[in-house]
């Protein structure tokens, strides 16, 4: 990683461009142009560090031989990151795409902190392109206006005569141009501009084009490097066992038998789990399997799923925090024509992401160098640098691509327990968790239960609305701060911001953690959990109204026309009304989180022996503007064949304080043949951009089941859908 | 004892356990990284090669049984025709995403092409369904496999 800094304090001249961001734009210490962003509410502390030995990498870096470097804030695991990010720059800029070259951004959270996530440097909730929007596109625009500046100096002409296309500046009337790695060096003599005007819409040349993904011949070929491809010098590889109950201590190891397997070098005792080094995995695991251990379970020793459920929903008796009040729902409730109640719940799901979590780490007497794929590197490095028990300057974090995020690696627990153990070894190890532990010690979705009622007027409209659920909180352990008089914003997503006329509305959280189960983020978050719950309970209002489903929702639109118009389209294009077979039914969902509208309509089909076949689903999205309507596309398909397997298949179970499941038999992923067909239509929109990773998750389930309901008349109210409910005459 | 392997026409000699299994070999021992370990059971099949032109899962398969037969893996199967179109298909439709379970589901079609080179979509997903991704791009799995086998119909004659 290469990390050419601000040259000097002299070259540099601070500017304020928009109230959004500041960039800093110098010469780069290779000769060429730097141009740096920093955030509001970091700008501060970055200008105050550069005073001393902070030393910021840039965004963007022009080279004096016309290369042009990117360093990626924000990481590429799938979801297009490392083409809609570059996009963004490339458009005001004025390079081709294929100019561009990336470089992980090193663990840094004054430079590279994502102003939409409280300045942790992550990447996760959907928010990259939201983050990146303005002040990339900003520090492209930047860069090409003293680029042209640099050449209309140069040649004594009007900048205004000139443009820029391709990575040349031109000057039309004269047919002069020179080339960006030509200019580099003299536009980073020129005093940046108060004021930068963005492209409108209109002249986009890159910016809502369906581009190919910069990532995708490298994933092709078998070059791109994963964190468990990472291979420095003389590693060894290691495989682990943790405590089988979350808690839980290593009492004894009789390691005699491991060690005479050919290839194991060392075995490492930790506190609560034990680990087999090895010339390589084989080794490793053969040794692991040949350990005698014994365990001191401790307090989470007799825990079972249902133990948990039981005490989510007792909490669910008492009032919890209120994050959400319009009007009067109490009173309006009382005086409601009709009332309807029921009760929801949704299942613990391991993330069982396709890269198995692995990291590599060398600890030296004076330093660590680590090897991951991390949704969080200055978390990896602080980690590492308590961990290994040196200070944080003197730990590397090398970032590579992620096979599979989903939330789990926006946790450092992989890394931590990687340092652990090489603390233990000569030179690098990497330590490379089998599925079996991968799911068995995951950070699990929280399991949620949930209370709900509403109260119809005479004409069936919900007069009061009233919804209480506990369960676990991300934010109050991942950002503390963020959690605020007992309200996790995310875990209440969803929940409090319905796109419905709801005038009397609560909504109530109670945090409950659950005892010794880990808990984290996981693709949609708290949607994942409260569209599930609301867009079922919206449809159980319609049937309570003897009104048809979407035109029972449409009528609770007049206030959202943006969500009104995907649930239009949805239904049109899903041909909503017509004749159906017998025990096939569509279901519609409608949704606005991560800042985008999406309307969904499933078509299923209910086996008479309760099997489903999801045949189809209808997505209309309104994400705002679109940077790449391909990975909008992709996005929609990945995130509702996501959501479909954990509606279907998706549950982690405990029993005797150990998770049942193992790999991909006990813990099933949809495959190729169980996928329904995906249609997606994409609303042309000027708005700002929306999120897209998560959105196609959240509203998926509720759209399945719906169509359950419609199909066989049994409205599911417990995930995953439980096959033998759905029998015919069960 | 020492093995000697054809990988990619390339032999090496490489001295492990006869049951060590090929996915090891090659990430662990020859350092190529292309092939992915995923569940280490043959339930996912992100570490599926060519033995001898035919699919099998390198997680399970020993060294002792590869014997004569030539290995083929992601980095080496873009040298054959076959290999080459799917990969092609596999841009063309924009296929990755996470990409992990890609060399797999590459080395899985280019096989399954191989034996069916006229597939239809049920075909398909009878060849692929062991082949899970957790991204959920087995609709674009579908096209692409379906145009590599088509290009293949404008590229050379039927047999």
């Amino acid at each position: 990683m290469s990390n050419d800094g601000l040259a000097s304090a002299a070259g540099a001249s601070e500017i304020a461009v928009s109230r959004r961001s500041f960039l800093q734009v110098a010469a780069a210490a290779s000769g060429g142009l730097l141009v740096s962003i920093v955030f509001p509410g970091f700008a501060k502390r970055a200008a105050a560090a550069s005073d001393g030995d902070f030393n910021p990498s840039g965004f963007v870096r022009i080279g004096s031989d016309g290369s042009v470097t990117l360093t990626m804030p924000y990481v590429e695991m799938g979801q297009g990151t490392y083409t809609s990010i570059p996009t963004l720059i490339a458009e005001e800029l004025e390079v081709d795409l294929a100019q561009i070259r990336l470089e992980h951004a090193p663990p840094n959270e004054k430079l590279y902190g994502n102003p939409l996530l409280g300045g942790v440097q992550a990447t996760g909730n959907s928010n990259a392109v939201r983050a990146s929007w303005q002040p990339l596109r900003e520090a492209g625009a930047t860069a090409r206006t003293l680029l042209i500046a640099a050449a209309a100096k140069r040649w004594g002409v009007d900048a205004a005569t000139c443009h820029a296309s391709s990575g040349v500046v031109h000057h039309a009337a004269s047919g002069r141009s020179a080339g960006y790695g030509d200019l580099a060096a003299d536009a980073a003599r020129i005093p940046a501009p108060e004021k930068v005007t963005l492209k409108p819409a209109a002249s986009f040349k890159l910016i809502g084009k369906p581009t190919k993904r910069l990532d995708a011949p490298a994933k092709v070929d078998g070059a791109a490097l994963y964190g468990i491809d990472a291979r420095p010098h003389g590693v060894k590889v290691a495989t682990l066992a943790q405590s089988p109950v979350f808690g839980g201590r290593l009492k004894r190891v009789d390691d005699s038998a491991a060690k005479r397997i050919r290839g194991v070098r060392q075995i490492v005792r930790l506190d609560d789990a034990v680990a087999v080094v090895a010339d390589h995995m084989w080794a490793a695991k053969r040794g692991l399997a040949a350990l005698e251990l014994e365990w001191d379970d401790g307090p989470h020793a007799k825990l079972s799923t249902q133990d948990v459920a039981r005490e989510l929903e007792a909490a669910t008796l008492e009032p919890g925090a209120v994050a959400q009040s319009l009007g009067d729902a109490e009173s309006a409730m009382a005086s409601a024509a009709t009332q309807v109640e029921a009760t929801y719940a949704v299942p613990f799901l391991a993330h069982a992401a396709m890269e198995p979590m692995n990291c590599t780490a060398h600890v030296r007497k004076d330093g660590c160098e680590v090897w991951v794929g991390s949704q969080v590197v200055a978390r990896a490095q602080a980690v590492a640098a308590k961990a290994a028990e040196v200070p944080l300057e003197k730990v590397i974090v090398h970032n590579h691509l992620i096979g599979g995020g989903f939330g789990r690696r926006l946790e450092v627990d992989g890394v931590a327990r990687a340092v652990e153990i090489a603390r233990h070894v000569e030179g690098p190890v990497k330590v490379v968790w089998t599925r079996e532990e991968d799911i068995q010690h995951d950070m699990y979705r929280p399991y949620f239960f949930d209370r709900i009622s509403a109260g119809l007027d005479e004409s069936g409209r919900p007069a009061a609305w009233i919804h209480r659920f506990a369960g676990s909180s991300i934010m109050a352990r991942w950002l503390p701060p963020a959690f605020q008089n007992g309200i996790d914003p995310d875990t209440v997503e969803g929940a409090i911001d319905l796109v419905y006329d709801l005038p009397n509305l609560r909504v109530e959280y109670a945090r409950v953690e659950p005892p010794g189960i880990p808990t984290a983020f996981w693709r949609s978050v708290g949607p994942s959990h409260n569209v599930f719950v609301t867009e079922s309970f919206v449809d159980e209002l319609a049937v309570a109204a003897k009104k048809d489903p979407v035109e029972y929702r449409r009528a609770l639109l007049d206030k959202s026309p943006r969500a009104r118009a995907v649930l239009d389209l949805a239904a049109e294009k899903a041909g909503w009304g017509r004749a159906l077979p017998r025990r096939t039914g569509l279901g519609v969902s409608v949704q606005h989180v991560f800042a985008s509208y999406l309307a969904q309509v499933a078509e299923v089909e209910v086996s008479d022996e309760g099997l489903i076949r999801v045949r189809r689903v209808v997505c209309a999205v309104d994400c705002g503007t679109v940077v790449n309507p391909d990975t909008v596309q992709a996005q929609m398909e990945s995130g509702i064949i996501f959501g479909l397997t954990a509606a279907l298949h998706g549950e982690i179970t405990l029993k005797a304080g150990r998770v049942e499941q193992a790999n991909f038999d006990s813990y099933p992923v949809l495959r190729m043949n169980e996928a329904p067909a995906v249609d997606v239509h994409i609303l042309q929109s000027g708005n700002s951009p929306g999120g897209i990773g998560e959105v196609g998750t959240s509203a998926v389930a509720p759209a399945v089941t719906n169509a359950i309901f419609a199909a066989t008349g049994t409205r599911v109210r417990k995930l995953p859908v439980a096959a033998s409910a759905l029998k015919l005459g069960a | 004892m020492a093995f000697g392997i054809n990988v990619n026409g390339t032999s090496h000699s490489v001295d492990v356990d006869g049951d060590m299994p090929l996915l090891w070999v090659l990430r662990d021992v020859l350092g190529m990284t292309g092939t992915k370990f995923g569940c280490g059971r043959a339930l996912c099949g992100a570490c599926t090669v060519h033995l001898d032109g035919a699919a099998i899962r390198s997680c399970l398969f020993p060294i002792a049984k590869v014997g004569e037969s030539t290995i083929t893996t992601i980095e080496g199967v873009g040298a054959t025709p076959v290999g080459r179109r799917v990969q092609a298909a596999w841009l063309a439709h924009e296929v990755v995403q996470c990409g992990y379970c890609q060399p797999g589901q590459i080395m899985a079609a280019s096989a399954f092409l191989t034996r069916n080179p006229h597939p239809s979509d049920t075909d398909i997903a009878g060849a692929m369904a062991g082949h899970l991704c957790r991204c959920g791009t087995y609709l674009r799995i579908r096209e692409a496999v379906k145009s590599a086998a088509q290009s293949r119909e404008t590229a050379e004659p039927r047999e």
